[in-house]
């Protein structure tokens, strides 16, 4: 299990501070896809890079928090120690593969490098192992595509490589941060499709980080709904899209276009995410809430169990009014 | 395969550039007010003289037939005799060549050995005390005039400090101060070059790639990204390259080294029209070889390239 306790991540420059994480916490367990959801500029990829021991100190500094995996706080391991960790036991995927692979080698070298640096295989049985892996991620070519260079690839094809480099060392946890925004429809859906079956076959847990809730829908076991760096809702998918507590959440839902809600107008949230630098107080969400009232321009609604059914899922949510009706 | 086309490819135009220069060169001369024969015969000649002139100059004939020799000419690489020595202007060039070819060469490395490990040297440790030493070094560079540096270096290291000679071109070590002349300001232009494609290239995401994969620095900074930043590195080196075979002419001066340089200064004082010809031309295609090189090396280092 992978579990983020308490993150509270600040960027500081100068005498300005922008507080970007305010007390994250979640926990990813294998063979699962956990989805953080969010609008851009509320904190996910922060998240991500967080716990890639990625996160460039400064301007970012860490003010209090946990990163668990086996045992132990990764963000108090040395530089050397957690890159045994990085591409290993969390690997991560990005959202546009043509930008995130190295034009100039080789697709081959890009996946065996970290076979031999991380497994000590000798370079033939990377190159055993990397067929191995291409036909995992659905590529057929084998070693013509391992002497090709990304740009001689299609876009579907280069994210699969992203893939086959992350799986490439069998880790234990995944962090997809928007993995199919850069692609069309139909290659989005074989990407999906591609990661959850690679998370059964591997048993690996996944951190799909995206905006696009129907996109979320279709993969997700469990869903965390973050806004500006605090996560306002978790629950299970079917709880979650059936049942949405924080109004924040059932405002995201209203607004995913759907056939059935055809000739009416679509339905958008007014306003943005506060920028980190001026997160309003009590509740972050007041400013743009149906609901609010003044308790929540003041006092910060504290995380709790709201759920209604007796099923055990756990569904928590941070709100003064949970369940208030409002006028649409 | 696709990089055996490539290299036709462009071998097909550098030939091409080659014939569009001589073109060039023909009708510039052609278009210089005065007739050389009068220039090359003198006041006093009579008119017999200086028609023999120009039968030897082959200007005795319309411009059109003209044109037509000078090509067959250049396919020849026949550029006729000086008009001075009456020696062959080819064996002119190639007695002088190697000497400046020489020193370009000396001063390339030079320029190599410091500029790029001190590029990016300045790029990883961005502020450290390379990086500043680096600016200063470059700032200097840019500044200081060749002229002055070759004069400098010869009065302390070969007058008050005699490490070096101070005349004569016999042996590597008589270019070693003339190459430092010629190099100095090229390694400061490929230093900043460096630099600039090293910092460029690291912020680059798949450098996040590389980080996520738990790969070390070294491996991020000198298989990921110096690889990308030597793209821009070799064709900026090169084009250096180019300017130093056809730029030696001032530090050739300097240290009376009798190359390329001072072989066409003379040709122009002496008004040698053959040998300012073929000497043009001959800069012109080494130039043009140079970058022919510089764009093999670019499509290897660079497989995009090829594709275009």
């Amino acid at each position: 299990m992978l579990e983020i306790k308490n993150l509270n991540i600040s960027f500081v420059q100068g005498e300005k501070e922008a507080n970007a994480l305010r007390g994250i916490s979640l926990s990813l367990k294998r063979n699962e896809v956990h989805s953080l959801v969010g609008e851009s500029g509320s904190g996910k990829t922060v998240t991500s890079t967080c716990i890639m021991g990625l996160l460039p100190t400064p301007p970012g500094r860490i003010n209090s928090g946990q990163i668990i995996l086996n045992n132990q706080d990764l963000l108090l391991l040395e530089e050397k120690d957690q890159r045994q960790i990085r591409g290993k036991e969390i690997a991560m995927v990005f959202q546009e593969p043509a930008r995130y692979l190295n034009p100039t080698l080789k697709v081959g070298d890009q996946i065996t490098e970290m076979l031999i640096l991380h497994l000590g295989m000798s370079n033939i049985e990377a190159v055993d192992r990397a067929l191995e892996i291409l036909e995992l991620v659905g590529l057929e070519g084998g070693k013509r595509i391992l002497d090709s260079y990304p740009h001689e690839l299609s876009g579907g094809m280069k994210q699969r490589i992203m893939i086959a480099i992350a799986i490439s060392c069998n880790p234990a946890f995944l962090i997809a941060d928007e993995p199919t925004t850069a692609l069309d429809v139909t290659l989005q859906l074989q990407i999906l499709n591609l990661m959850l079956s690679l998370k059964n076959t591997l048993d690996m847990g996944i951190l799909f980080i995206s905006h696009d809730l129907r996109v979320v829908h279709d993969i997700s076991d469990w869903v965390s709904v973050i806004y500006a760096g605090r996560i306002v809702e978790s629950t299970s998918r079917k709880e979650l899209f059936t049942n949405p507590k924080h109004p924040y959440t059932r405002l995201l839902l209203e607004s995913i276009p759907d056939a059935d809600k055809r000739g009416q107008r679509l339905q958008t949230i007014p306003g943005k995410v506060p920028d980190a630098e001026n997160i309003p107080g009590g509740c972050a969400f007041h400013t743009r809430c149906p609901i609010a009232e003044d308790i929540c321009k003041t006092d910060l609604p504290e995380t709790k169990e709201v759920g209604s059914d007796n099923s055990g899922t756990s569904h928590t949510a941070a709100c003064h009014f949970i369940g208030k009706q409002w006028k649409n | 395969m696709e990089l055996l086309l490539f290299i036709v490819r462009r071998f097909l135009r550098l030939v091409l550039t080659i014939l569009i220069i001589s073109t060039i060169i023909f009708f510039v001369i052609r278009v210089i007010p005065g007739d050389p024969a009068l220039v090359v015969a003198g006041i006093d000649a009579s008119d017999d003289d200086i028609q023999a002139i120009r039968v030897r100059l082959g200007t005795d004939v319309p411009v059109g037939v003209q044109y037509v020799r000078w090509l067959s000419d250049i396919v020849r690489f026949d550029f006729g005799e000086s008009m001075i020595s009456g020696a062959s202007v080819n064996k002119l060039i190639l007695e002088r060549f190697p000497l400046t070819l020489t020193l370009a060469v000396l001063g390339i490395m030079l320029g190599i050995i410091v500029a790029i490990p001190l590029g990016v040297l300045s790029a990883v440790h961005r502020w450290s005390f390379w990086d500043y030493f680096g600016m200063v070094y470059s700032q200097m560079g840019m500044a200081i005039p060749s002229f002055w540096l070759g004069l400098i270096l010869l009065l302390v290291f070969a007058v008050k400090i005699p490490l070096f000679p101070l005349f004569g071109s016999d042996s590597l070590k008589h270019l070693i101060l003339p190459a430092i002349a010629l190099g100095f300001a090229r390694a400061a232009v490929i230093l900043r070059l460096t630099r600039a494609a090293m910092v460029e290239e690291l912020s680059r995401e798949y450098i996040i790639t590389a980080r996520a994969k738990g790969l070390t620095d070294r491996m991020i900074r000198y298989k990921h990204a110096l690889r990308n930043a030597m793209i821009a590195v070799v064709t900026i080196t090169g084009i250096q390259f180019g300017y130093m075979l056809g730029g030696a002419i001032i530090v050739e001066q300097v240290f009376s080294l009798p190359g390329l340089g001072r072989l066409f200064l003379y040709a122009i004082y002496q008004r040698d029209f053959p040998l300012i010809q073929g000497g043009v031309v001959f800069i012109a295609i080494v130039f043009s070889l140079v970058n022919f090189a510089v764009d093999i090396l670019y499509s290897v280092l660079n497989p995009k390239i090829r594709i275009s």
